[in-house]
């Protein structure tokens, strides 16, 4: 099982273009498919390593191998994501300028961006409907919207903290819940 | 030598053990933190140095904050250095979060926190919004990426496309638009024009690759 978790997050680790939560969709189904975790634990793991400082994707992957097999599955989890950053990086150095304005990569981020773009909305649908759409729709998801519509005015408009944003949010929470 | 060679990577290992659990908000939230202690308080890159190492860094796979601090590393000593520093990256947050899960699981059905926890998931899927917003900012920008843009996510909403795929098909897409108007000798712009900077905002990008 480590092993496996190993090579499942490095696998993710090679092809996690755009970082951060656009990694999130490619988690989810990899884990879903295997039914290795299920909605409720993964949102739980994608809220906690939003909470948590650092990087999204190292995060979710160290709770993810937590949650599967202890100490043991979030080291190789987080060993896993992170071997292929550390490898290709080392790898880019070596090629550094004459890789970065070659007019082929350029013209593969060109078709990639959009693409990571949608990844990321489609973590953001994952995350605010594990269940699907529609799928009893209740009061406490249109508050849970109501709060996330009042953290994105406060996070671009007055460009608050995120810490600040999540505590408000949760202090919001016990209040309406 | 030896000895400096080794406070050399004791002191990449703990700039960025620093870095990692005073940044909130995943890995661009970092970008700040890295260039004020690598660029500004060490000058271990001068400014042009940082602004290209953050665009390999942001485009290629991995977090970018990992990458870059791997890419710092590896400048200033080698493979050992890139270790250093990832592992001074990784090292407080591993124990932050997993920590951060524990005392979730012991408070776990406490209704308080519960309630906390659904408010918070108001918060981070802002965040994920947000995110998506920067991006959408430097990637959106001509007919042919709002076209991919609306597909890909419609093929991604209604299907269980595999996410593995959309990436191939992307860097794939890529190649063959810019191949066929290269071919009808249109001008071609890869990346977003940058517009002038207002005053005050930040000097790099929010959101790269």
């Amino acid at each position: 099982m480590l092993w496996n978790l190993f090579l499942f997050f490095l696998k993710i680790g090679f092809l996690s273009f755009g970082g951060g939560y656009a990694v999130i969709p490619m988690i989810r189904y990899g884990l879903i498919s295997r039914g290795w975790i299920d909605e409720a634990a993964f949102q739980e793991a994608v809220s906690l390593s939003g909470m948590a400082p650092g990087p999204i994707a190292t995060n979710s992957a160290t709770l993810i191998g937590y949650r599967i097999a202890g100490w043991a599955g979030a080291a190789a989890a987080t060993a896993g994501i992170i071997l292929p950053s550390l490898l290709i990086i080392i790898c880019i150095a070596l090629f550094f300028y004459k890789l970065r304005h070659n007019k082929w990569v350029k013209a593969s981020l060109y078709g990639l961006r959009p693409i990571v773009t949608a990844l990321i909305l489609i973590s953001a649908l994952h995350y605010a409907f594990p269940i699907g759409f529609g799928a009893a729709f209740h009061w406490q998801t249109a508050a849970m919207l109501l709060i996330c519509a009042a953290s994105v005015v406060s996070l671009l408009k007055y460009k608050h903290h995120p810490l600040l944003v999540i505590a408000a949010a949760g202090i919001a929470g016990i209040v309406l819940f | 030598m030896k000895e400096s060679r080794a406070a050399l990577l004791l002191r990449l290992f703990w700039t960025f053990f620093k870095i990692g659990p005073s940044t909130f908000g995943g890995g661009y939230a970092m970008i700040p933190a890295i260039e004020r202690e690598v660029a500004e308080k060490r000058k271990w890159l001068d400014a042009q140095e940082m602004s290209d190492m953050l665009s390999v860094a942001g485009s290629a796979p991995g977090g970018v904050g990992v990458n870059a601090s791997a890419f710092i590393g590896y400048r200033l000593a080698g493979v050992a250095g890139a270790v250093a520093a990832v592992l001074g990256i990784a090292l407080p947050t591993f124990l932050i979060v997993l920590g951060l899960g524990l005392v979730y699981r012991l408070m776990d059905g406490n209704p308080k926190v519960e309630a906390a926890l659904l408010g918070i998931q108001g918060a981070i899927l802002a965040l994920i919004l947000v995110s998506a917003y920067k991006m959408a900012k430097a990637s959106l920008f001509d007919k042919t990426t709002t076209a991919i843009f609306i597909f890909s996510l419609t093929l991604m909403t209604i299907t269980s496309f595999n996410p593995v795929f959309a990436i191939a098909a992307g860097l794939a897409a890529g190649i063959v638009c810019i191949g066929i108007k290269t071919l009808l000798g249109r001008r071609i712009s890869t990346e977003k024009q940058r517009t002038s900077h207002t005053p005050g905002s930040s000097y790099y990008l929010e959101y790269y690759i």
